[in-house]
């Protein structure tokens, strides 16, 4: 009935684990009684889980990452805890956990802070950025977000029923295979990434089509904001390349379900096979996630240097090279897996050459700060946080490029080092400093900068005293992943590296803190013109936060910056002298259902609790079914609520300047 | 209700957004197929103890398979010349033929794989046979979910009419079930034909 | 109206026609084995290459007038994507497959 799950999946085994699914079903019961205590169920589900727009979707997203970052910097915690003492002893985790804890924070950082991070902000920011009222399919769109916390769902539950995978953030055969890994937790794995991974390939084709399709007239390719460019090329990644990811992991859990060989030790399994199809996968999987944050610095550094972007058709240029060239060096992954010398030195050399566009786009970034009015934003202060850390993460990944060199550093703590190096400074801080930088169009009130400030010196001093320790370490002949070891040279090394994480620790209190402090003077830091910065691209021009259809008259747009343009010809903040109705697509349950169905899927499949999920799966084939036989699935705003909203919007706005006058 | 000239215009753009979208899901199917089809020819010599291609693929059965699903294609085909003349029963009458030739496709599909498992031939056999089994299997699989679909839009011509909406998604239902049909000259190329060989 | 159901209705024949041509050499030529197999080889590969544009043409009616260029844009960039993972691919694993004999 109940397939392989008894009551033994209960983390009774140990007290780290038992601690672990308490935080969870506490933190889950918490937020339960706190939504019903405040008696916002029927606001809840309405409002938001049922909703279908790109703002609301989006917030939803970055919540979720958010709240995924916090676990999976818990995880981060007790690597660097346990490895700063586990000197020739056990340290305080035992080994089958501690693997657990590497495999499920390498996992919820890039399928579950990471993914949703850039969704969430693709989501809130490129309609407006494009003049637009709504991405090409709100429902999809709905449905993405729900698969995506499914798959976030399964990850969170596996710590109090079951096990979570040790197989590593990519799960390699044969170990990830059934004849070694026999229990849940590779299948926990397995199953929330395809789950969340069939959402994330909604999201890419979503963007592309809005993207193409949605613009406002006049919004040339050549006239988009550098965000909906990188969004772009991103969103072209991601559909092209999570099939891969579907693939490699579909076949493992083809092997693991019904015995098959595709990367078994025998019967003609080709486990090599294994590293090749995730790894097509894996390294685009990295520019999709960092493209965009360079897509925010250059909105960020702009704006903020009160300059236009300097060389903006080069930075266009560089992103479409570093998209299409990311998808031709995927072996760099696996030099060391024993391909002759010629299939070594192509894709070294093809790694190396990704360097040179993006050392375009970080002189075009210096250039626009070169001659500008600079205000140090907390945004501001991540973009250059980030231009002078990258910097030396991308060197090192070019370090990495030469097989003979990556021969003694893979797997190292020094390819750790690298990681973090390229994905913190690049695309946390981008995402950082996208949030710093949009919070306000959202909230209509601006983040506390005195907070901002604390956050940014903790975060940067933090990462890193950290990593650099990683770098030396990798040196001295540490391996990643490492549960205990017997070399007391490195200890130093790892003591340093955990207080960087302390002081991390304390950079992500002041993320806390200035939300909290930010929200307390939300009065005083109202911002009612939808501009707090003098922005250049359109999504400033929209209220803050923005009336559901984003823009009362699809804007006509004159060229780049287009913004800019309609602020210096004075068009901004003009009332329209004609409305018209605005057909607005309905909130539906359906996605919100159907995430909830991909669940029991995914928790029945690991279980084998073969009824529920075949029934679950029923239950998926006839919500689409009905869905897609819906046919009225809008509603209209009338022009005169339209006009309403409009003329309180102005009305506000010139009250709040006479009154500053 | 009236259908103002806004919505009509914007509708149509709303139609032509879905039928881009929907052609990008190909492209990331036919993505996905061809990492398959990789994964097939790397594997295809990894027999183990289970049979070589040849030993187990019948070449008149492929050829029967072959024809079904181009037969379904010209079906298919003239159900949408029989939409665009307005022709209604018609209309149902090709699309129900399509379906029938595709249950015929699968009832081949499942006798064939029946027919390998029984003579220890299955797909955890060997390393060639899992990769056989997932490659062909997975287009069944699209082909049956093809036939659902096609059920589903008889339903909605029957019940809807041929309104915008529904010409739309049969629109794309067509563009679904000739790529199946493209997917499937890869397989009798790359594996049964040069099994064989 | 007619005139076009016609064009249209040939244009599904014609396809079909050269669809079952395509097919019927490469099984005709394995069957029989007439030919070499390296040529039968080559002519199965270019068989299904053409087949494959008759059907785009013909029954998807993918041309360079009607079909929108974002799309025809679209299966390029698919094609050449396929063509770097599926050759990739063989490429590394054959090669690790030669140096593990």
């Amino acid at each position: 009935m109940l397939g392989r799950l008894t009551v033994d999946a209960l983390p009774l085994y140990s007290w780290v684990a038992m601690g672990g699914a308490a935080v969870t079903i506490l933190g889950g019961v918490a937020v339960f009684l706190l939504v019903t205590w405040l008696g916002k169920w029927r606001y809840l589900w309405t409002e938001w889980l049922t909703s279908v727009d790109h703002k609301r979707i989006g917030l939803m997203y970055i919540i979720l990452a958010v709240v995924m970052l916090l676990r999976g910097f818990v995880d981060a915690l007790m690597i660097r805890a346990q490895q700063a003492f586990a000197v020739n002893n056990e340290g305080y985790l035992p080994a089958d956990h501690f693997d657990q804890i590497f495999s499920s924070h390498g996992t919820i950082m890039i399928f579950f802070v990471a993914m949703p991070f850039l969704a969430g902000l693709m989501n809130v920011i490129v309609p407006q950025q494009i003049g637009a009222r709504d991405v090409a399919f709100p429902f999809l769109n709905s449905l993405s977000f729900w698969l995506t916390t499914s798959g976030a769902g399964l990850v969170l539950i596996s710590l109090v029923i079951g096990k979570f995978s040790t197989a590593g953030w990519t799960g390699y055969p044969p170990y990830s295979g059934i004849e070694y890994n026999p229990g849940v937790g590779v299948d926990y794995w397995i199953w929330a990434l395809l789950i969340s991974g069939v959402g994330s390939t909604l999201t890419g084709i979503n963007f592309i089509v809005t993207i193409l399709k949605n613009r406002a007239p006049g919004m040339k390719l050549m006239r988009m904001p550098l965000f909906t460019w990188t969004s772009l090329c991103s969103s072209i990644l991601i559909a092209a390349t999570f099939p891969a990811l579907t693939v490699a992991v579909g076949l493992l859990s083809l092997d693991r379900i019904f015995g098959m060989h595709f990367f078994t030790n025998g019967d003609g399994g080709n486990m090599m096979n294994f590293a090749n199809l995730i790894w097509i996968w894996g390294h685009p999987e990295v520019y999709i996630l960092v493209l965009p944050a360079f897509g925010i610095f250059s909105e960020v550094v702009a704006t903020f240097s009160r300059k236009a972007l300097f060389g903006y058709k080069s930075l266009v240029y560089a992103t479409a090279c570093i998209a299409i060239l990311s998808a031709t060096v995927w072996l760099h992954h696996f030099f060391t897996m024993g391909s002759s010398a010629n299939v070594n030195a192509f894709f070294g050399m093809a790694t190396m050459i990704i360097a040179i566009p993006t050392g375009v786009k970080i002189f075009d970034w210096l250039f626009t700060m070169y001659g500008g009015k600079i205000r140090f934003h907390t945004s501001m202060m991540f973009t250059v946080g980030f231009l002078i850390s990258f910097a030396i993460g991308g060197m090192t990944g070019v370090l990495l490029a030469l097989p003979p060199a990556d021969y003694l550093m893979h797997n190292s703590s020094f390819l750790v080092a690298h990681f973090h190096n390229v994905i913190i400074p690049g695309v946390l801080f981008g995402y950082f400093a996208g949030v710093q930088y949009w919070f306000p169009k959202v909230f209509g009130f601006t983040l506390d900068e005195k907070w901002g400030a604390r956050a940014f010196w903790l975060w940067l001093i933090g990462f890193w005293i950290a990593f650099m320790p990683l770098y030396a370490l990798g040196f001295l002949g540490m391996t990643r992943r490492m549960e205990h070891y017997d070399n007391p040279e490195w200890q130093p090394y790892l003591i340093v590296a955990a207080l960087g994480a302390v002081i991390i620790l304390g950079g992500v209190f002041c993320n806390l803190m200035q939300l909290v402090v930010s929200f307390r003077n939300r009065k005083e830091t109202e911002d009612v013109t939808g501009d707090p910065w003098d922005g250049r691209t359109l999504e400033w021009a929209t209220s803050s936060p923005p009336a559901p259809y984003n823009f009362a008259v699809i804007p006509e747009v004159k060229g780049l910056d287009a913004f800019y343009i309609m602020k210096e010809e004075g068009a901004a903040y003009t009332l329209p002298d004609h409305f018209e109705d605005i057909e607005m697509p309905n909130n539906t349950s359906f996605g919100v259902i159907i995430g909830g169905l991909s669940f029991v899927i995914g928790f029945a499949m690991i279980w084998y609790i073969w009824w529920l999920a075949i029934s679950a799966f029923i239950g998926v084939l006839c919500c689409v079914i009905i869905r897609s036989s819906m046919d009225d699935t809008d509603h209209i705003i009338p022009a005169a609520d339209v006009e309403k909203l409009e003329r309180a919007r102005l009305a506000t706005l010139s009250q709040s300047i006479s009154g500053k006058g | 209700m009236t259908m103002n000239m806004q919505s009509a215009k914007e509708q149509s753009k709303q139609f032509q957004s879905r039928d881009f979208g929907f052609w990008l899901y190909l492209m990331t199917d036919a993505i996905l197929f061809s990492l398959l089809f990789a994964t097939y020819v790397v594997m295809s010599r990894n027999v183990a103890t289970g049979p070589p291609g040849h030993e187990i693929f019948d070449l008149t059965h492929t050829f029967g398979e072959t024809l079904l699903l181009l037969f379904s294609s010209l079906t298919f085909g003239f159900a949408t010349l029989s939409l665009a003349a307005g022709r209604m029963t018609m209309v149902i009458g090709w699309l129900a033929l399509t379906i029938l030739l595709g249950l015929g496709f699968v009832a081949m599909e499942i006798t064939e794989f029946q027919g390998m498992i029984a003579i220890d031939a299955g797909p955890d056999k060997s390393g060639f046979l899992s990769a056989f089994f997932a490659l062909v299997g997975t287009h069944g699989l699209h082909v049956s979910l093809g036939m659902v679909g096609i059920l589903v839009i008889i339903g909605q011509l029957l019940v809807k009419g041929p309104t915008d909406a529904v010409r739309s998604r049969f629109f794309r239902l067509g563009l679904f079930w000739h790529f199946l049909d493209i997917v499937w000259i890869g397989i009798f190329s790359v594996v049964y034909l040069p099994a064989v060989l | 109206m007619n005139a076009e159901n016609s064009h249209s209705l040939k244009t599904y024949l014609i396809g079909f026609g050269l669809a079952v041509a395509l097919t019927v050499i490469p099984f005709g030529l394995v069957w029989s084995g007439t030919l070499p197999s390296m040529t039968t080889l080559v002519i199965i590969i270019v068989a299904a290459l053409a087949q494959v544009l008759v059907h785009l043409y013909f029954f998807l009616h993918l041309n360079f007038r009607s079909t929108p260029n974002e799309n025809l844009l679209a299966l390029a960039f698919a094609t050449i994507l396929i063509m770097i993972m599926v050759g990739g691919s063989i490429w590394i694993m054959f090669d690790l497959h030669h140096r593990m004999m």
